[in-house]
């Protein structure tokens, strides 16, 4: 501490060169921060799910509908306790940009299904109860501003035309990756309204015993083989992942840019170090004749390099926490995505290699600073 | 004993693959309290003598003894911490730092010791009564005039109470009247404080202040 005022004075020697190069730190660190955050809340977002569902989807491709028959058939299986289905609604709410996922699913089988969201039961009960009624996730509800009650209106993509809903019960995931910005409408309101147009998306079934997931989906892709619509069957887990992997690569994407944006900033950091190294050169000579040592002298050079890189990577780190944690175009867009505390961790272990690796070779350079020379060239 | 002890001190610089001698088997000693001026022209080695009894270059041969420890075989690391504890070193150019205030410059040689923050203070303060600036800790080295800045150098050479004060032409950068001044608060600090003193300077009338003047040229040092 007796060191911090001569450390201080030197950082604020050239104020605007210190500002701009926390500053640059800062930005790097809050894109690794929000790129990072993609990368958790995507893997989280793949861990969502149970291995005791099974998903059952076409063969051919999630966009392809299966035959209504199929939930007999699957039901009657051993093994098998209850099925269900959903389809995708894609419908929009005043405009395009207002995204969130609807479902059409079948009111009293759907959400048995799923323990882990939490709706009052009295809700639930005037949600069956009603052809047009809607449940909704609770960030969904706060993000328009919707009450218990109200009617909205969609606008089908799909299924053309404008679809009216009543909010009858608000969902709460025990789990935030699960996402509580969903939209659920009954399936058989979809079928009428369509002209009976229409058949399942997919089917979710829970099993007897989860233990035999493999098993089973095995045994109904097996039934459904040489059928007009085969299946292809995985656990919810793994259909959800599948769901992550179509974002492409993002783990390397993020990687990539996460380096270059490293690097670039070390060449920053490294160079407003090796400057401000270099116009102290008499001052280290000086210091050194007042009998201040090699290994001060060095430490005193990483620490200010330190101290800019983690000021900046602070600023930047927690700057994403705040500005990103709450932002809904994020979180409707990657349910849970949040600047977790190991990014924040991670951040901060980057800024601090990032100080170290800026200020080695001017705290080399101060080492091995010959007084002699150092002061002669001034003289 | 003798404080300083310089026996057969030679010192030789490589220029390419030519060597070029500075001072060829110089001997001197340095009593206690004394006050010596070091004269000679340009170039005749008396900043190299100055480095070499401070443990900033090393001989080519011979040995440099302070306060009866031998400099010379001192290894590097052990170096600073005994340069911080013996010498006091006044330069030419003042060479404060321009971050730091009076104050703060004064008080870096003791940011080395295990003094806690008050009694830094009171060294301080001490040592910038005696060269008169008490009013001007807070003012930094720009707003210092050059008279000053020295007198600043000079307190920071001497907070720490070093064995002997090196004084590299501490008037070489001043007018008459500052360097007149700096001339007599180095006597003060000989007379008044018991300092042991060597002083390089080219200035006969400076000289004149120490006890004893020396004149090193062409590698020969003379009484």
């Amino acid at each position: 501490m007796r060191y911090a005022r001569l450390i201080w004075a030197n950082l604020m020697r050239r104020k605007g060169r210190t500002l701009l190069t926390v500053l640059s730190v800062a930005v790097a660190l809050f894109l690794f921060a929000a790129l990072r955050s993609v990368v958790t809340a995507l893997a989280a977002a793949g861990e969502v799910g149970s291995e005791s569902r099974l998903v059952s989807r076409s063969a051919i491709g999630i966009t392809f509908p299966l035959p209504e028959a199929h939930a007999r058939r699957i039901d009657a299986l051993d093994g098998v306790a209850s099925v269900s289905w959903a389809n995708w609604f894609g419908g929009v709410y005043v405009n395009p940009q207002n995204f969130f996922a609807q479902f059409a699913v079948v009111a009293d089988t759907y959400f048995p299904m799923y323990p882990e969201v939490q709706i009052p039961p009295e809700q639930l009960e005037a949600f069956e109860g009603e052809r047009t009624a809607a449940i909704v996730g609770q960030g969904l509800m706060e993000r328009f501003g919707w009450r218990v009650g109200q009617t909205v209106t969609l606008q089908g993509t799909i299924f053309p035309g404008d679809w009216d809903f009543t909010i009858r019960g608000v969902y709460v995931p025990e789990d935030p990756s699960f996402g509580d910005e969903a939209f659920y409408f009954h399936y058989e309101y979809l079928y009428e309204r369509t002209n009976r147009n229409v058949t399942p998306g997919w089917f979710i079934l829970r099993l007897d015993n989860p233990s035999e997931a493999a098993a089973m989906s095995a045994r109904i892709d097996q039934v459904f083989e040489n059928s007009s619509a085969p299946t292809k069957t995985e656990t919810e887990k793994a259909f959800n992942a599948g769901f992550v992997t179509m974002w492409g690569n993002v783990g390397f994407l993020v990687r990539a840019i996460g380096t270059a944006v490293f690097f670039a900033i070390l060449l920053v950091a490294a160079n407003t170090m090796m400057m401000a190294a270099r116009e102290r050169t008499h001052e280290v000579a000086v210091m050194k004749t007042i009998g201040f040592g090699d290994r001060l002298l060095s430490g005193l050079v990483m620490i200010e390099a330190v101290l800019i890189t983690m000021l900046g990577g602070a600023i930047g780190i927690f700057g994403a926490r705040a500005a990103l944690g709450g932002n809904e175009m994020l979180s409707s867009l990657l349910p849970g995505y949040a600047v977790e505390w190991s990014t924040v961790a991670l951040g901060f272990a980057i800024a601090l290699a990032l100080g170290l690796a800026s200020g080695l070779v001017p705290a080399w350079q101060a080492a091995r600073l010959s007084v002699v020379d150092a002061l002669r060239k001034v003289a | 004993m003798p404080l300083v002890e310089i026996r057969d001190l030679r010192k030789s610089y490589f220029r390419d693959t030519q060597e070029v001698p500075v001072f060829d088997g110089v001997n001197l000693t340095i009593e206690h309290g004394e006050f010596l001026a070091l004269m000679g022209p340009s170039g005749s080695g008396k900043s190299t003598l100055l480095n070499l009894i401070a443990g900033l270059d090393k001989p080519s041969a011979g040995t440099v003894a302070v306060g009866g420890v031998e400099v010379t075989a001192m290894k590097p690391r052990r170096l600073a911490g005994w340069r911080a504890e013996h010498i006091g070193f006044v330069f030419q150019f003042y060479n404060l730092l321009p971050v730091l205030t009076a104050y703060q410059n004064v008080e870096l040689p003791l940011l080395l010791t295990r003094l806690s923050k008050r009694h830094r203070r009171d060294h301080v303060l001490t040592a910038l009564g005696v060269v008169g600036l008490t009013d001007r800790a807070e003012h930094f080295p720009r707003q210092l005039s050059g008279g000053q800045e020295q007198r600043v150098g000079i307190a920071r050479a001497i907070v720490s109470d070093p064995t002997v004060i090196l004084a590299d032409e501490p008037t070489g950068d001043l007018d008459a009247t500052s360097a007149d001044e700096i001339l007599t608060l180095l006597q003060r600090l000989n007379k008044e404080f018991g300092k042991t003193i060597l002083m390089v300077t080219h200035d006969a009338h400076a000289a004149e202040r120490a006890h004893a003047v020396m004149h090193l040229d062409k590698g020969v040092l003379r009484r």
